[in-house]
């Protein structure tokens, strides 16, 4: 499908959710006043590791307005512990710690207070009789043994999974060239400026939880009622909730459990709030921190032929959903390019450090830095120009659908001439010719090129390659529309948003469908026991999901209404007509049904519609991931996400040799995901990956002292980039529609974040090319760079 | 202790502790939930108000702090029921957010900006709005509504919003 043959999908339209949010009247957690509501703070361990010997509440309880201080052993006697996916039963994982406390901040204790600045006051006056235990921190000692951080697990790691596809050995030893590269990529995370929050009530007598959260998770109601021991109909989550930011990250499943226990044992309801601190520290949303150790096979000319890759993932305290972020990378392994044969060793071990959970790409990020820098280097070996290795490497237009060494099929691509694109108004001569006398005046200047894939469409099909005890294969969403007996239309979509502008996607596309203007289709969210299946916005799906499963809701109504239309009309149905919600007599246009004909029948004049229909004019649609979802095979292989977008980066960029700053010059991107719904809202979350990702590349870590405790806890000494940061980016766009998908488009979440990390990377080890020096460590920090460049200046001398 | 603060035009008399943040005070003494805290320590800006046409960070002072100013909220631009000032209209029109959280102290950071300055260059708007972090939009999308507002309204030949 073209997009040039719509009327209001891909058209320059306004984003309705923005109303509500340029007025300040977003329905964020912390704005759900509910009568009576007492407020949690969290006592919390200060040492790396330590046995919790005893907690005395006395003098806690006895301040102004404390109500209750629960501890992790009577949590734990009440719930279960969180799902992880894992098979690990020896490293649970609780809201509370339990005996044992496993990484500095993480929660020991919570205070119940009427006010949460009375509920701070009582915690700093929990008295924790610690016993400080022997701790670990990096991720290699980790995985040779070291302290344990759980005991009864009998070592610290949690996955170790070898996959081989292709002839690997052979291909190695029949190539002439090989490299290898350690990459780094740095703890940090996507750190939304919304905490997470939660307010949990209980009524005893309807026996229902009612869970209002900044949540953004797969199965959240069932996960609560798993660990309270609830049947899942008993929690009612509200997804009319606005998110302040996610980007995967907001889980916080141990918090909800917290509050949804006190809920029910003080029968009154419960806000957590995270600050700033608790979210930073012991909010378990840090992001992966994974060191990859890369070989590649290649010939004269630059052609890879085949990779081994070993990624070591340090992914804290506890499981969470990091070790699955190793084998999401598994679908697109390679990249966009087209290496035969591919080695994947995936470790993930645990640390006494913040456990992680899901972020942006889910592991995509750190791998394609690895695969990108490897492009480079392989380049510089050759002393031939990046730019060319890559269009020898990139799979061609005409190869597509493309099937990787690991199971999957990329459905569409135009690499070459996305490349093109970006490079047919900017000469990349002049490009270097620019850097070239940047460099004669003294400066450090270097050219980052990255390419970069963005699976999407999500399925979980990663979840059985790393655990053969899981089926599950792949995850719906959903959408149901009304017609209402006055003929208004009414769509309601079943999972929370954080910023992705749901509401008009499917207005959008709903309107499209219908052909009547998406601003009088009203969309809603109802709760969780009002809903169908969705598997919330993860894995860049939910333009293809939950736009996939509108589309085919509408189609559904516009079917019924045509074939109430020609049943009314006396006409056979490949006759009726239907248009702009009229359907009309092929043969005698002016023998017509109206919108409101047809509503009057729907509804009033049931005896005028066909045999066996319902009446009313509802319908739904339970849409399954294209290509679906099937297990793998035994040697590892799978189809995982179905689309593939295509990002193409570009970056000049200096470094102030005497600070050490970098300075992003010039930015181009080329930027495919297939057909665009609404160019605004892709546009934007372009934009917001690409500055994500200079956070990320530049300066967000989430640093440990040798003593085990977390120093970049605040906004100051985790600077996210500001205005000034983010420079303005030339973004190309070209449309490689997916065959897969109802108007061909693809996810376009992620690849900012995916590509940029890698670019600046690559430009800054360009940059430092003359001096002889590289770094393949992320974040590339300031005060990195500049002691970098100081020492390599003062050996050059 | 009693203050009395004037927030929006209208003048409040108000119980609060000692302790309580202006943030908290507009937010949960008088529902003005638009101010939204993002980190409490003053960086992210996601609680900016305007004290005497200046944007400030209310979770940085006390409330007692702001009597005899007057202060102003994302509540207090908004022109009438469903209706939305030149920069909030900038703001849809460009779509200059995501999730929203961040919005309301943009819209006001922009407010401040324009009522100093009715031509502001990119880079003015790039200062004026580098107290405001933004997660979702990498800016680019905030810097051209207000560069949208401001030739609007340069346009429009009416009060400038210091005045009105």
């Amino acid at each position: 499908m073209n997009s040039s043959h719509h009327r209001y999908v891909s058209a320059d339209r306004r984003v309705r959710e923005d109303r509500r949010f340029v007025v300040g009247k977003g329905a964020f957690v912390a704005d759900i006043d509910l009568p009576n509501t007492k407020h949690i703070a969290l006592v919390t361990c200060p040492h790396a590791a330590a046995r919790i010997k005893s907690i005395d509440k006395r003098a806690a309880l006895k301040m102004p307005g404390v109500h209750y201080i629960v501890d992790g052993r009577e949590l734990a006697e009440a719930t279960l512990p969180l799902m992880t996916g894992l098979d690990t039963p020896n490293v649970p994982r609780r809201p509370l710690a339990l005996d044992v406390a496993r990484y500095s901040g993480e929660w020991v204790a919570a205070v119940v207070a009427d006010t949460r600045a009375q509920a701070e006051d009582a915690a700093e006056a929990v008295e924790v009789d610690y016993e400080p235990l022997p701790f670990i921190l990096d991720a290699e000692q980790a995985l040779a043994g070291g302290p344990l951080v759980h005991e009864a697990h009998g070592s610290n790691v949690l996955l170790d999974k070898t996959f081989v596809w292709g002839e690997v050995d052979k291909d190695f030893a029949a190539s002439p060239r090989k490299l290898s590269l350690r990459v780094k990529w740095g703890r940090s995370s996507t750190v939304p400026i919304e905490t997470f929050g939660v307010v949990a009530s209980w009524d005893p007598w309807r026996e229902i939880l009612d869970v209002y959260a900044s949540i953004q998770m797969p199965r959240y109601a069932d996960q609560i009622g798993a660990a309270l021991k609830l049947p899942s109909s008993s929690v009612r989550v509200h997804y009319d909730v606005d998110v302040g930011g996610s980007y995967g990250v907001k889980r916080g499943i141990k918090n909800t459990v917290l509050a949804g226990y006190l809920a029910r044992r003080l029968g009154v309801p419960i806000r957590l709030i995270e600050d700033r601190l608790e979210n930073m520290r012991g909010g378990d949303a840090h992001g992966p921190e994974r060191l990859f150790d890369v070989d590649v096979a290649f010939d004269d000319s630059g052609i890879i032929r085949s990779m081994k890759m070993r990624a070591l993932e340090n992914v804290g305290a506890y499981a969470g959903r990091s070790p699955f972020q190793l084998g999401k990378p598994i679908g697109s392994i390679v990249g966009p390019y087209k290496i035969k044969s591919v080695q994947y060793r995936a470790i993930a071990v645990v640390t006494n450090k913040t456990t992680q959970d899901a972020v942006r790409g889910f592991g995509q990020g750190p791998t394609n830095l690895a695969l990108e820098r490897v492009m480079d280097e392989v380049a510089n070996a050759l002393g031939l120009d990046p730019l060319e290795i890559r269009r020898r490497n990139l799979i061609r237009h005409e190869e597509f659908p493309y099937l990787i060494p690991s199971g999957t099929t990329y459905d569409s691509g135009d690499y070459h001439t996305v490349i093109d694109k970006v490079l047919a108004d900017t000469s990349y001569d002049a490009l270097r010719q620019e850097r070239d006398r940047l460099r004669t005046e003294g400066k450090l200047a270097g050219i980052g090129i990255a390419a970069c894939l963005e699976p999407s469409g999500g399925n979980a099909t990663f979840e059985a390659l790393l655990n053969p005890n899981i089926t599950t294969s792949t995850f719906m969403d959903s959408c149901r529309i009304n017609v209402d007996g006055m003929g208004t239309i009414a769509a309601t979509m079943h999972t929370t948003s954080s910023g992705q502008g749901h509401e008009t996607l499917v207005g959008t596309v709903i309107g499209e469908v219908l052909q009547v203007d998406p601003d009088t289709i009203r969309v809603t969210r109802p709760d969780s026991l009002n809903s169908l299946p969705s598997g919330t916005p993860v894995g860049s799906r939910m333009a293809i999901m939950l736009g996939g499963a509108a589309f085919h809701a509408a189609q559904k109504l516009k079917t019924k209404l045509t074939a109430i239309a020609a049943h009314d009309l006396g006409i056979p149905l490949e006759r009726a007509v239907y248009e702009h919600g009229n359907v009309f007599d092929r043969s005698a246009p002016q023998t017509r049904r109206s919108w409101a004909d047809l509503v009057q029948i729907a509804h009033r004049n049931i005896h005028r519609m066909p045999n066996g229909f319902e009446p009313g004019l509802a319908v739904s649609h339970i849409y399954e991931v294209p290509t679906g979802g099937t297990p793998p095979t035994a040697d590892g292989r799978v189809q995982m996400y179905p689309c593939f977008s295509f990002e193409f980066h570009l970056i000049l960029l200096s470094i102030d040799p005497d600070l050490g700053t970098p300075q992003i010059l010039r930015y181009r991107l080329g930027h495919d995901c297939g057909t665009q719904i609404n160019p605004k809202i892709v546009r934007g979350m372009t934009m917001g990956g690409i500055a994500h990702g200079i956070g990320a590349a530049l300066f967000e870590e989430f640093a440990y002292n040798d003593d085990g405790q977390l120093i970049a806890q605040t906004f100051m000494d985790y600077p996210l980039p500001s205005s000034h940061e983010v420079p303005p980016v030339e973004i190309i766009d070209h449309e490689t529609p997916s065959p897969h998908t109802v108007f061909g488009q693809k996810g376009s979440g992620e690849s900012g974040y995916l590509g940029a990390p890698a670019a600046l990377a690559n430009a800054i080890n360009d940059a430092l090319r003359p001096l002889g020096v590289s770094i393949n460590t992320l974040p590339l920090k300031i005060s990195n760079l500049g002691d970098l460049i100081a020492a390599a200046r003062e050996k050059g001398k | 202790m009693r203050i009395k603060l004037n927030v929006n035009g209208g003048d409040h008399v108000l119980d609060v502790e000692p302790r309580t943040t202006l943030l908290d005070c507009l937010r949960d003494h008088l529902g003005l939930k638009g101010a939204h805290a993002g980190c409490e320590h003053g960086v992210c800006g996601a609680c900016t108000v305007l004290s005497d046409g200046v944007a400030i960070r209310s979770c940085l002072m006390f409330a007692v702090q702001a009597e005899g100013t007057n202060i102003t909220t994302i509540e207090g631009v908004t022109p009438g029921p469903g209706e939305l000032s030149p920069i909030q209209d900038a703001f849809c029109e460009t779509h200059g957010m995501q999730c929203g959280y961040c919005t309301p102290a943009m819209v006001l950071a922009a407010h401040a900006l324009l009522a100093d300055n009715p031509s502001p260059t990119r880079d003015e708007i790039v200062e004026a709005i580098s107290g405001n972090l933004c997660r979702c939009t990498g800016y680019a999308q905030i810097v051209e509504a207000i560069a949208l507002a401001a030739e609007r309204m340069r346009g429009a030949n009416r009060p400038s919003d210091k005045r009105r």
